[in-house]
């Protein structure tokens, strides 16, 4: 029983570790933009097929391959938030924030619809050496699964890095702090909007075409992930990077717990339920201080 | 040719009463509800699970109506005080879950199988032209929304409503129930859309989980957005255009050649998500802009900005 449970923990970390990129992308552009671009799914898988055909059509290995997908995916979230996006953010109403959602999602459905005219909706699996699991004990892990974790690890470390040590990573959390505080200290938010999205997308694309390698990738790849996400993101704080990082992990956790006692089908009820208690008991994240005011 | 301009005027029908809930909610009452489809689904599932009971088929869509009603305000009471953007990720949720219950819960709703058979009203009796009147009995439906949804929000209930999309704390310290007047709107808004569900359901006689995906969400608020997000006239009107332009890209999609079943599908899901994304940009008001919604004082006052009367239609509620 213990060791079942040890399983599932370590389970759950390295499906948190997998959802902590999207998760962190999220907030990321959430905290520099202010709103919620659901085309983060889209992007997801974007990132996803790129690795994929990087993979088989070209033979490279991992680390091309991820490079490869944090590029594509950034890119195109770039270009799809300039032409899609931005013109409704330019004309900011009480309505913005909702046809914000709205065009998202409808971009992300466009970019569904685009994947599934050019691939088909079959899955589509990496050509990657297969390795025997690992044992630690009675604890079995994927080497696969392991060297996500070690990536996955690595590029939040990298991220701190970045925010905290380069002017541009510091301009950046202004931003997401105050943007008339910013704005004033002679920082120009248009230019630091487009690299947050970039970023983001970039680490959602990457999230992607680990969990592709892993498993598979279809059009759908993303969307399907979304709630579980959100939920990450939401639970750290939704402005809060190691906040994003530490609510994927513990949705990754809690994911596999429940599975003691739900059906594996319903992993997204115990994202939308952790969404769900996050908002309405502490809005700010369940990391923030007891006043739960959001940064 | 004419029974498949009947159907997608039924089509069209059911997508009104949905745009009529959407106005109500979002354009009259400020209340996003991106889950709009999880209703549509509760009223097809109620209904369709009460008929294969047995229970005759009017009693199917009053409880259709009613489980979402309720559902729809139990689920606003739960997100009342959620900003814009969270209760978009919310209602987006719940529409996922209600569909993965869809999916899943095979003992009662047969998984993505979906439910086969279910009886249409009076088929038996009018054989060939059952679809005219279930045409007929569905734009008289619509009809009948329009025009109580049209009484109700011309009244002080309206102007109240409006009061409390444009600012709650004044339409609070105006003496207006803030939560009441929310719970009335989305609830109306889900019972609606639980009636177009049944509408539906009984209809084509057979839905699965697949039916009720987000895509049909972002079809109504496409059809809302290009009639007017504000106005009842142009959900009716949007939901025509919808359905026109649905059907012209099927037309479309087919003379491309070369395309399998796959691509053209896509194609087209590709041709109405970039319609909204350009609709919204280019004209986010719709072909019927928002009126100064002051009731009784109209031309009485210069319109001041009418995509956004909040000052006018604030002075009312006051």
């Amino acid at each position: 029983m213990l060791t079942d449970l040890l399983q599932y923990l370590v389970n759950g970390l390295i499906v948190g570790a997998l959802i902590a990129l999207p998760a962190l992308g999220l907030t990321l552009i959430f905290s520099v933009l202010g709103f919620v671009n659901f085309s983060i799914a889209a992007l997801l898988t974007a990132g996803a097929y790129a690795g994929w055909l990087a993979n088989t059509t070209l033979r490279l290995p991992l680390v091309p391959v991820l490079l490869i997908a944090f590029v594509v995916a950034g890119a195109l979230g770039v270009l799809t938030d300039r032409i899609a996006l931005a013109p409704i953010r330019r004309k900011p109403t009480a309505q913005t924030p909702l046809m914000v959602a709205v065009v998202s999602i409808a971009l992300s459905m466009a970019l569904e619809s685009a994947y599934r005219f050019s691939f088909g909706s079959g899955l589509n699996s990496f050509d990657m050496p297969i390795a025997r699991d690992m044992k630690f004990g009675s604890i079995r892990v994927g080497l696969q699964q392991l060297h996500n974790l070690e990536i996955a690890i690595g590029l939040a470390v990298i991220l701190a890095l970045f925010f905290s040590l380069t002017r541009l990573g510091k301009a950046m959390r202004a931003v997401a702090d105050n943007v008339d505080l910013a704005r004033l200290k002679g920082i120009e938010p248009v230019r630091l909007a487009n690299l947050a999205t970039f970023i983001g997308m970039g680490l959602a694309g990457v999230g992607g075409a680990l969990l592709a390698i892993d498993t598979s990738v279809d059009p759908s790849t993303g969307s399907r992930l979304i709630l579980l996400i959100f939920a990450g993101s939401v639970v750290g704080g939704l402005t809060s990077l190691p906040g994003a990082v530490a609510g994927a992990l513990l949705m990754g956790v809690i994911g596999e717990l429940g599975l003691l006692v739900l059906p594996p089908v319903y992993q997204s009820l115990t994202a939308f339920v952790a969404i769900l208690i996050t908002l309405l008991a502490r809005p700010g994240g369940i990391f923030s201080g007891a006043s739960g005011v959001r940064k | 040719m004419i029974s498949y301009l009947i159907f997608s005027g039924t089509i069209a029908g059911f997508y009104a009463l949905l745009s009529l809930g959407l106005v109500m909610a979002w354009g009259q009452g400020g209340l996003v509800n991106l889950g709009l489809v999880g209703f549509v689904g509760l009223g097809a599932y109620t209904s369709a699970l009460l008929s294969g009971a047995g229970v005759p088929i009017w009693l199917d869509w009053i409880a259709a109506a009613a489980l979402s009603g309720a559902v729809g305000v139990a689920l606003c009471l739960v997100v009342r005080n959620l900003r814009g953007d969270y209760l978009a990720i919310v209602t987006l949720g719940f529409a996922e879950i209600l569909r993965l219950a869809e999916t899943n819960e095979k003992w009662l709703t047969k998984g993505s199988d979906g439910i086969s058979g279910i009886v249409a009203p009076f088929k038996g009796y009018l054989g060939d032209s059952f679809p005219l009147f279930y045409l007929i009995l569905t734009w008289v439906l619509v009809g009948l929304a329009a025009f109580l949804l049209n009484g109700l929000l011309r009244s002080p209930f309206g102007r109240a409503l409006r009061a409390v999309r444009d600012d709650e704390q004044i339409a609070a310290v105006a003496g207006k129930s803030v939560l009441r007047l929310k719970l009335q709107a989305f609830g109306m808004a889900a019972a609606l859309s639980g009636l177009a569900g049944a509408l539906y359901a009984h209809f084509t006689s057979f839905i699965a989980p697949d039916v009720f995906i987000v895509q049909l969400t972002i079809y109504i608020f496409l059809a809302v957005t290009i009639g007017g997000y504000t106005r009842l006239t142009g959900a009716v009107f949007g939901s025509i255009a919808l359905v026109a332009l649905l059907e012209a890209t099927r037309f479309l999609a087919a003379v491309i050649p070369g395309l399998d079943a796959v691509q053209i599908a896509s194609l087209r899901e590709f041709a109405i998500a970039v319609t909204l994304i350009v609709v919204m940009q280019l004209r986010p008001e719709g072909a019927f802009r928002m009126t100064n919604e002051c009731s009784g004082l109209r031309g009485s006052r210069p319109v001041q900005d009418p995509c956004h009367g909040q000052k006018t239609v604030l002075d009312d509620a006051i």
